[in-house]
Formats: structure tokens, C-alpha cells, sequence
């Protein structure tokens, strides 16, 4: 670089200072995002059988905070409150949580092709679902499968981290091949239960897929605080994540506790799957897409990563969903792996130099 | 003394690779840390940065074993460049030396003015600032070595440790970045450990030179203690020439031949692979 462009380069840094300019930055993407999802909300809750249009949405739901601004009908409330809104949150939410836990995992194992189901949470999930609804159908009603589902993610968690305690040295690596290990005993496992045991196998297959029929606002309520406390907790580590980036070694020499950061933070982020996964099914693709997209508007700064793809993903889900709702009810996991394929290609060839 | 390393042993898996390590560096002292590859010296000073736990003994710093402090606290004494640096993601230049301010900083809590203030100064020395913006991924090895160095010198360490920190730098970089160096030992009172392969800028810029060689340490001592002709014949094989220079006011060291019998054997193997053609 020459002399004179040397000087006016940092001349132009040093009118506003890069933090400043960082900040803005971020600023503005969010706020981009917030506005995004709001609109996603009051358009996707238009969307399905019957049209609603947006203006009544907006006095419906002002109404319901206690405001009276316009007017709208009763059955349009009804389908409104009951129906689209709680299923459109559970989507915000569970879009969320896969996208967080993607961008987690990715940070942490340095591979963009990591996501929230590393640690086998998916498989774990599904096949408790499975054991659910092949044997105890009612146990506790709705929330049976569920729980299970649940239930079912923290045992694939529990095994992981013992399978690698029992085989001595932890490393993310050997989370990686125990993670591998359980899904896969946990798919053939599956696999067996469908097989042989199971009338229901549809059922059990349409859970797989994933979708969020029978949203209602017990769910949202549940899972929302989950949800949210698990996103804040990792939020706190996001600049230990940063550091990690530039390997273990290095993080640890700039003052990182890396061992708990590398032992905690997989266990939180499939923590916030499993919560996704149980009551949505293991929908795919979202949760490695997301923080791919985003890492490559924002960058891989983790402190402005994790929220954008929180945001980002909420409102993806919501529009695959929408996309599944009008086509048939299919599994809305079916509609984000479909749009996420060539989405993908697309980025992928941009990216080539 | 500032740092005290005390009778370190150290293992991979079953293989001894450092044994009976035990050295002091004090305030303002430049320490040049030589011997062949695989002698130990990156395990040395991964350990006296508390990555590595030594098996056997202890480092201390000013009295207290660097395993009993706070990582965040250890961070802000000691820094290290390391020889290789991973790097998976598009960082940009800028944010990885602003990596070096993580020690003075809360969980959540923003980098301040005065953490841009002190990056852009110890990027404007280490002539990196020009590349603030840039992905760490497309800048030369040159310009990375740098960037590491300026990311370490921002955490303002008292000990700085490098591990070969001009193996990638053209010529005139070599000296411009031992100068600095240098001049921060002089003038800060900074004490540096630096592994380093040639043997000239380690007689010239060193003021204490330790020799390790399997693991040991075979010579410490001022540049002109440890190289000598017996210490280059015993654990680098050479035959060298070692005269002192008036211009650069130092030791120069000119290998003039390499000796030993496996190298014999090596030479015969290629001479006769060449006979047969």
C-alpha cells in the first residue's frame, strides 16, 4: 500500500472510530430484523383459509392489550387468538432456539456444517416421541409426547458426555464422534420401534418431519421462558465463543476459561433444541442455514451473530410454515429443508471468488 | 525475579519432552530460546503461559504459581504469539487484535474508547493498522505474523512470549519487529522469551540465550557463552564459522558444513540414488 492511500485510510478511521461504526452497524441490523418480525407477525397471522386483513389484526391484538382502536369480528378474534397467533409464536420461538443452537455449535466445533443436532438431541428426541406414542398414547394427554421428546434429547445429552468421560481426554472433537455415535443408536433404535413394535408409524413419522400443529398458548407459555433464559445464558459467553475462533490455545491464553466454556455451552445449546424439538419435531436445515446466512451479512462476531440469527430465524420459520399451512398442511420441516436447498447453492456459488 | 521456572517436566502421552527445566527471566531482560525442532521450545512456552500443565515443577510469577491465578488475570501478565494461528472464520484483522483486549473486559460489558485507542497504537507500530479491515484469512503469513504479535502486545503483558515470531517476515520486517521488540524491553522493562530459529538475530538481539536440546537445557548464559563452536557442534551438527561483527555490534554465526553420521548416511543414500540416476 502506498504511502498517500495509507494516510487517507486512516484518516477516514480515524474520523469515527471503527467500535462507533461497529455499533451502528449492529444497531441497524437489528433494528432491520425487529421490524422484519413484527411484520412477519401481522402478515403471517393474515395468511391461511381465511383471509384477515392486517388492519384488524393490528386492533384485535391492541384490543386484547386492553386498547380500542377500530373495529373487527368476533370469529376473526377467535381464529386470530386461538389458532394463528400462539402457532405463529411457537414458530418465532422454536426458529429461535435452532437457530441460537446452530450458531453455538458452529462457533464452538470451527465448522459451519455443525448444527443444533450434533449431539444426537434430534434422534434422542424423536425416538422418545416414538416410545410415546407407541406405548403410553395418553399418559398426560397432549403433553405426553412432548415430555418425552424432552426426555428423550437429555438422555442423547447424558450419554454424549459420558460416552466421552468413559474414553478419558475431553475435546469438542470427541463430542463430535460420541455425538455421531448416539444418533446413530438412537436412529437404529428407532427404526426397530417403527418396524415392529409401532401401528403408529405415520404419526411417529409426521413428528420426525417436524411441524407445529396443536400450537396452542400453554406451549408458548411453557417454552417461551426456556427458551429465552437458555438464549440470554449463552449470549453471556459470546465474546469466550469469539475468542475461540482464533483456536482453543490462543482463547485460553487471552484469559478464557475454555474448558468450562467447551464443556457448558453444548450442553445449553441442546438444551435449547431439545425444548424446540419437543413440541415442534426435529425439523431440519433451519438451524445450520440460519447463522450461515447470517454469519455472512454480520460476521462472525458472536455478540451480534446470536441475536440476528435468534431474529433471523424466528422469521423464517414463521414464513415456511405460513408456505406449509396454504400447501396441504405438510410438515412444515419439509418446507425449510426444500427452500433451505437451493438457498444454500445460491449462497454457496455467490461465495466462490 | 519475575518468572521462575522451576525443575518442569513435561509428557506426551509417555514421551518425556522437557526434563528438568529451571530458569529465571527478570524485568527488561530479552531471552532468545534456541535449539533444533522437536528440541521442546514451543512445549516450553506453552507451558510457561499456563496452556500446557507441566507433570513435574512449577512456573512462577512474581512468587506465585501461575496455576493458582485467574486466567483473565494471567492474561494480562503474560501473552504469547504462537507460531500458527487457527483461523476458520472471516475475522477481520481489527477484531482479532481487539481479542488481545478480552482480559480488561466484563462478560458482557462493550470494548471501551480506550481499548480502540491502545489496538490502533500497537497496530500502528506493528504497521498492521492499514489492514484493519481486512479478513485475517486474505492477508499474507507476513502480514499475519504481525497481526498476532500486535493482537498479543495489546493485551500489554509484562512477559511476552514468542514462538518464532519472524519465520514469515521478509528481511527488513525481521529487524523492524526485533527492534520493537527490543525497544520495548529496553524502555518498558518488558522481559520477552523468544524461540527462534536463526541463530543471528538470536545472538544479536538476546541478551540471555538458553540452548535446549532434547528436552534439556545444554547452555544458558550471555550470546557469547552458549555460542560457541562446541555448543553448534554438539546439538545443531554443524561446523560454523563465529566471528564478531563491528557494524551490527553482535555475534555472526556462518554454518559452514553440517557433520554427525546420520547425516553422513542421508548424503551417502542421496548420492548413490543419483549414481543409479
Amino acid at each position: 500500500m502506498s504511502g498517500e492511500s495509507q494516510e487517507i485510510l486512516e484518516a477516514r478511521l480515524g474520523e469515527i472510530g471503527l467500535l462507533k461504526r461497529r455499533l451502528l452497524r449492529w444497531r441497524a441490523v437489528l433494528t432491520y430484523l425487529a421490524i422484519g418480525l413484527c411484520l412477519t407477525i401481522i402478515a403471517a397471522t393474515a395468511i391461511g383459509p381465511v383471509y384477515i386483513p392486517p388492519a384488524e389484526i393490528i386492533s384485535i391484538i391492541l384490543h386484547k392489550l386492553g386498547l380500542r382502536v377500530g373495529g373487527f369480528s368476533e370469529p376473526h378474534m377467535k381464529i386470530i387468538l386461538q389458532l394463528r397467533l400462539p402457532r405463529i409464536l411457537l414458530g418465532i420461538l422454536v426458529g429461535m432456539a435452532l437457530s441460537v443452537a446452530g450458531a453455538i455449535m458452529q462457533g464452538l466445533f470451527r465448522n459451519p456444517l455443525a448444527g443444533p443436532y450434533v449431539l444426537g438431541v434430534s434422534s434422542g428426541a424423536s425416538l422418545g416421541a416414538a416410545l410415546s406414542i407407541t406405548f403410553l398414547p395418553a399418559f398426560m394427554g397432549v403433553y405426553t409426547t412432548p415430555l418425552a421428546a424432552f426426555m428423550g434429547g437429555l438422555t442423547a445429552i447424558i450419554l454424549v458426555y459420558n460416552i466421552v468421560k468413559l474414553c478419558g481426554r475431553f475435546t469438542v472433537g470427541s463430542l463430535l464422534l460420541a455425538g455421531i455415535a448416539v444418533t446413530y443408536l438412537f436412529s437404529a433404535t428407532l427404526s426397530i420401534i417403527i418396524w415392529t413394535l409401532s401401528r403408529d408409524a405415520h404419526t411417529i413419522l409426521l413428528w420426525i418431519m417436524g411441524g407445529l400443529w396443536g400450537a396452542d398458548w400453554l406451549k408458548v407459555e411453557v417454552i417461551t421462558p426456556i427458551i429465552l433464559t437458555l438464549i440470554l445464558i449463552t449470549f453471556i459467553f459470546s465474546k469466550d465463543l469469539n475468542a475461540l475462533l482464533l483456536g482453543e490455545e490462543t482463547a485460553q491464553s487471552i484469559g478464557v476459561n475454555v474448558k468450562l466454556v467447551e464443556k457448558l455451552l453444548p450442553i445449553l445449546a441442546s438444551l435449547i433444541t431439545s425444548a424446540a424439538v419437543s413440541f415442534a419435531g426435529a425439523i431440519g436445515f433451519i438451524g445450520l442455514m440460519m447463522p450461515h446466512i447470517m454469519r455472512m451479512i454480520v460476521g462472525p462476531d458472536h455478540r451480534i451473530l446470536i441475536p440476528s440469527s435468534a431474529l433471523a430465524g424466528g422469521i423464517f420459520l414463521v414464513w415456511a410454515d405460513a408456505a406449509a399451512r396454504c400447501l396441504l398442511e405438510l410438515p412444515v420441516g419439509v418446507i425449510t429443508a426444500l427452500a433451505g436447498t437451493p438457498f444454500f447453492i445460491y449462497l454457496l456459488r455467490r461465495r466462490r471468488p | 525475579m519475575r518468572l521462575k521456572v522451576d525443575r518442569v517436566q513435561f509428557y506426551y502421552e509417555a514421551r518425556k519432552v522437557l526434563d528438568e527445566i529451571s530458569f529465571e527471566a527478570g524485568e527488561g531482560e530479552f531471552i532468545g530460546l534456541i535449539g533444533p525442532n522437536g528440541s521442546g521450545k514451543t512445549t516450553l512456552l506453552k507451558i510457561i503461559d499456563g496452556i500446557l500443565r507441566p507433570k513435574v515443577g512449577s512456573v512462577y510469577l512474581d512468587c506465585k504459581r501461575i496455576s493458582e491465578l485467574d486466567p483473565k488475570e494471567l492474561a494480562r501478565e503474560l501473552a504469547i504469539v504462537p507460531q500458527t494461528a487457527d483461523l476458520s472464520f472471516d475475522l477481520k484483522v481489527f477484531d482479532v487484535v481487539m481479542m488481545g483486549r478480552y482480559p480488561y473486559l466484563r462478560k458482557l460489558s462493550l470494548e471501551r474508547e480506550i481499548d480502540e485507542e491502545k489496538v490502533r497504537f500497537w497496530m500502528k507500530l506493528t504497521n498492521t493498522l492499514h489492514l484493519a479491515e481486512r479478513s485475517i484469512k486474505e492477508i499474507s503469513g507476513g502480514e499475519r505474523q504481525r497481526v498476532l504479535i500486535a493482537r498479543a502486545l495489546a493485551q500489554e503483558p509484562r512477559i511476552l512470549l514468542l514462538d518464532e515470531p519472524t519465520s514469515n517476515l521478509d528481511v527488513c520486517y525481521q529487524i523492524e519487529i526485533m527492534n520493537l521488540l527490543k525497544e520495548l524491553v529496553e524502555k518498558l522493562g518488558l522481559t520477552i522469551i523468544c524461540a527462534i530459529h536463526d541463530l543471528n538475530l538470536a545472538a544479536r538481539y538476546s541478551d540471555k540465550i538458553i540452548l535446549i536440546n532434547g528436552g534439556k537445557i545444554k547452555g544458558i548464559g550471555r550470546p557469547i557463552e552458549v555460542l560457541t563452536k562446541e555448543n553448534l557442534r554438539d546439538v545443531f551438527k554443524i561446523e560454523a564459522k563465529i566471528e564478531y561483527d563491528q557494524d551490527s555490534k553482535s555475534l555472526t554465526i556462518i554454518p559452514i558444513k553440517t557433520i554427525g553420521q546420520e547425516l553422513e548416511e542421508r548424503r551417502s543414500i542421496l548420492s548413490k540414488a543419483l549414481e543409479r540416476g
